[in-house]
């Protein structure tokens, strides 16, 4: 059994992968900046777009449609999302809450925050809630240890978190009811 | 008040623009050296300042440039380092945040003293927004001349470019960084051959830290001298420290090297004291790598000086009763903070940071951990400190890259200066265990 509702839509796979013109273009941008025959080295920015484009996600025909584009074997973009921690390679939620759960963090009492989003949304760290808005992830120092504790949710940093704030940014996040990308919904400028 | 090179501007508004920074001073250094010095003289300054690697290792940075492979016809790089990682560390956050364009003035002053045409900052993906910062600065820069063709007129070419990491630890190890940077997995290189001979692409290659490429502004702008008459020794200059944990005023302080430990815990000018009152337990000085110090050792050194800022005096007395200036991760502990469970923290992100290469790291990270998460758990027993203090011995030395002393030298370090409350944790299980405990030890390791 698969630990993220399958019956919302965004969290089932897609059959069709195919970016944008804009991010197309915003692609194309970032292949430009390596040396010829060296565009292998666009593949962590790109999958980034695809994930961004895709649904928050790297599902294995995202990944393919990626290596597609720079001419690589799907292994080097399967194996390259595999390692780095910020690729979801299932099904996330629209908004997913990434607690640092590291030292300074922990200092200041990242456990009460994560106990506590635990307790409102009902799943514990790692599961979506089961309307697929919200996935709680615990992650490692997210360079904001003298805001500490400190959440990250797409592209924004929240900090010096207390409970009544980590509710109000559950709430207005839950009406917003926009999915948060860590690129952000602008294409990157150069 | 100390004084400032780095972020002496850092709170005058609209400083991330150019316009602002360059009514500041800014690309003055640029300027000059573009029109006035030679790329040896640029180095020869940087070596005079005694400028040293602010990412960790503190390496002096003149003496890596001078390493720099120069074979006709063959590019060389320049990578900045920032992938800032190291728990406790959020200083190189602060800078390219505030102030993006001391970074790439000075990315375009290191590569004209390097021949190097192409640069990229390596940037951890986590701090996207920071990356978007850079971007539009760099935009601003191609604008006005700053990069691109013939900057200044000297006919020097540069390209700078930012390359967005997508989370891990690892990636800040440069070698990692450089596959990384390549389109691979972050799986540290066997060295030799070093980057300086090998590095991007197989290219001759310098990374360097954030802090350590803005630094060569004020270095060329004022002169190595005038630099290395800052600070005590072979600490010189100035350095952004990153104060964490339970103090009164947490923050990146750009210092003087040389500042008393115990000032810059207890003055106003820095941390304020420790938060509600409480009293100083320990201090892990330089990031989460280096080993702890409980607060006499901290304070003092073993010969009872007082201990200061620099290199050189938070390493006196080695392993045994001192530690390292690392990245400038302070992070301060108060009385009621349990050693054992902050180690288990910090093993717990070494083991999952660990790439996997090397047994010693992959293996002994985890089965810390493991024993750490035993004896929290209140089931642990002596044989277990002597067991962690073997496995982590085993650890230190043997592997590829560093990570696996940055893994060891914690629990080297909370085992020798607090062996007591480990005894006390296996001895008298009852008094640590609550209910709550195990079920958020569980939720704090969900990966
Ligand atoms: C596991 C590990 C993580 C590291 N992380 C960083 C980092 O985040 N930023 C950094 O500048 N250096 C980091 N370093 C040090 C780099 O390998 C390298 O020494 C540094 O970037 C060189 O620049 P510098 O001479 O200017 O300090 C790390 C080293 C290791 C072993
Ligand atoms: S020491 Fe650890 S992180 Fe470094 S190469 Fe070996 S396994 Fe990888
Ligand atoms: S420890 Fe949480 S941001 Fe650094």
């Amino acid at each position: 059994m698969p630990d993220y509702p399958v019956t919302v839509p965004h969290m089932s796979e897609r059959t069709e992968y195919q970016f944008s013109p804009e991010t197309l273009e915003t692609a194309r941008r970032i292949i430009q900046r390596y040396p010829e025959g060296k565009q292998k080295s666009a593949l962590i920015p790109l999958l980034h777009l695809a994930q961004a484009e895709f649904d928050g996600w790297l599902s294995p025909g995202a990944m393919d449609y990626v290596a597609s584009l720079l001419g690589l074997q799907p292994i080097e973009a399967y194996e390259v999302a595999s390692f780095y921690s910020m690729f979801n390679l299932k099904p996330v939620g629209t908004c997913v809450l990434e607690v640092c759960r590291t030292s300074s963090c922990w200092l200041m009492g990242a456990e009460d925050v994560v106990r506590h989003i635990e307790k409102k949304l009902g799943i514990t760290a790692g599961q979506t809630t089961s309307d697929g808005m919200f996935t709680l992830k615990t992650v490692e120092c997210l360079g904001s240890c003298g805001t500490a504790p400190m959440l990250q949710c797409g592209a924004d940093f929240y900090e010096n978190l207390t409970l009544e704030k980590v509710d109000s940014l559950i709430d207005k996040l839950k009406s917003d009811g926009r999915r948060k990308v860590y690129t952000r919904d602008e294409p990157i400028t150069i | 008040m100390a004084k400032k090179l780095l972020l002496e501007y850092d709170h005058v508004p609209g400083i991330s623009t150019l316009d602002v920074y360059r009514r500041h001073g800014g690309y003055a250094s640029l300027n000059k050296a573009l029109k006035d010095l030679t790329p040896a003289q640029v180095l020869e300054e940087v070596k005079t300042s005694g400028l040293r690697g602010r990412g960790g290792a503190g390496f002096p940075t003149g003496m890596k440039w001078g390493f720099l492979a120069r074979p006709e016809g063959v590019p060389r790089y320049l990578v900045c380092n920032a992938d800032e990682s190291e728990p406790g560390t959020f200083k190189d956050r602060y800078l390219m945040e505030r102030i993006p364009h001391l970074l790439i003035e000075g990315m375009v002053l290191s590569s004209y003293a390097l021949g190097a045409n192409t640069s990229y900052i390596y940037i951890r993906g986590e701090y996207y927004y920071v990356a978007r910062i850079l971007e539009r600065a760099i935009a601003e820069a191609y604008e006005a001349g700053l990069l691109g063709k013939n900057i200044f007129n000297s006919g020097f070419d540069h390209d700078c470019y930012v390359h967005v990491g997508a989370g891990a630890y690892i990636c800040g190890e440069e070698t990692a960084l450089l596959e990384s940077l390549e389109g691979k997995r972050g799986n540290p290189r066997i060295k030799p051959p070093f980057p300086a001979v090998a590095g991007l692409y197989g290219c001759p290659t310098v990374v360097n830290n954030v802090e350590t490429i803005a630094a060569v502004v004020p270095i060329v702008r004022d002169g190595g001298a005038a630099y290395a008459g800052i600070g005590v020794g072979k600490s010189t200059g100035t350095k952004l420290i990153s104060a964490s944990g339970h103090i009164n005023r947490p923050g990146v302080y750009e210092i003087e090297l040389g500042v008393p430990v115990e000032e810059f815990i207890f003055s106003d000018l820095y941390c304020g004291g420790m938060r509600n009152g409480k009293k100083l337990k320990a201090v892990v000085a330089g990031g989460s790598s280096v080993p702890v110090l409980p607060a006499d050792l901290i304070l003092k050194t073993a010969a009872g000086e007082p201990r200061l800022m620099t290199y050189e005096s938070l390493a006196d007395g080695g392993f045994a009763s001192g530690t390292m200036l690392g990245s400038g991760g302070f992070i301060v502990m108060d009385e009621d903070t349990s050693i054992v469970k902050n180690l288990w923290n910090f093993t717990r992100f070494y083991h999952h940071e660990s790439c996997g290469q090397c047994s010693p790291c992959r293996e002994g990270t985890g089965w810390m951990e493991k024993i750490l998460h035993k004896i929290l758990d209140g089931h642990g027993t002596l044989a277990d400190v002597d067991l962690l203090w073997d496995i982590q011995s085993k650890i230190e030395g043997k592997t590829i890259c560093p990570l696996g002393d940055a893994a060891a030298w914690p629990v080297a370090s909370a085992i020798r200066h607090f062996r007591k409350e480990f005894e006390e944790y296996v001895t008298r299980p009852a008094s640590i265990r609550d209910v709550k405990h195990y079920y958020r030890l569980h939720s704090m390791a969900e990966a």
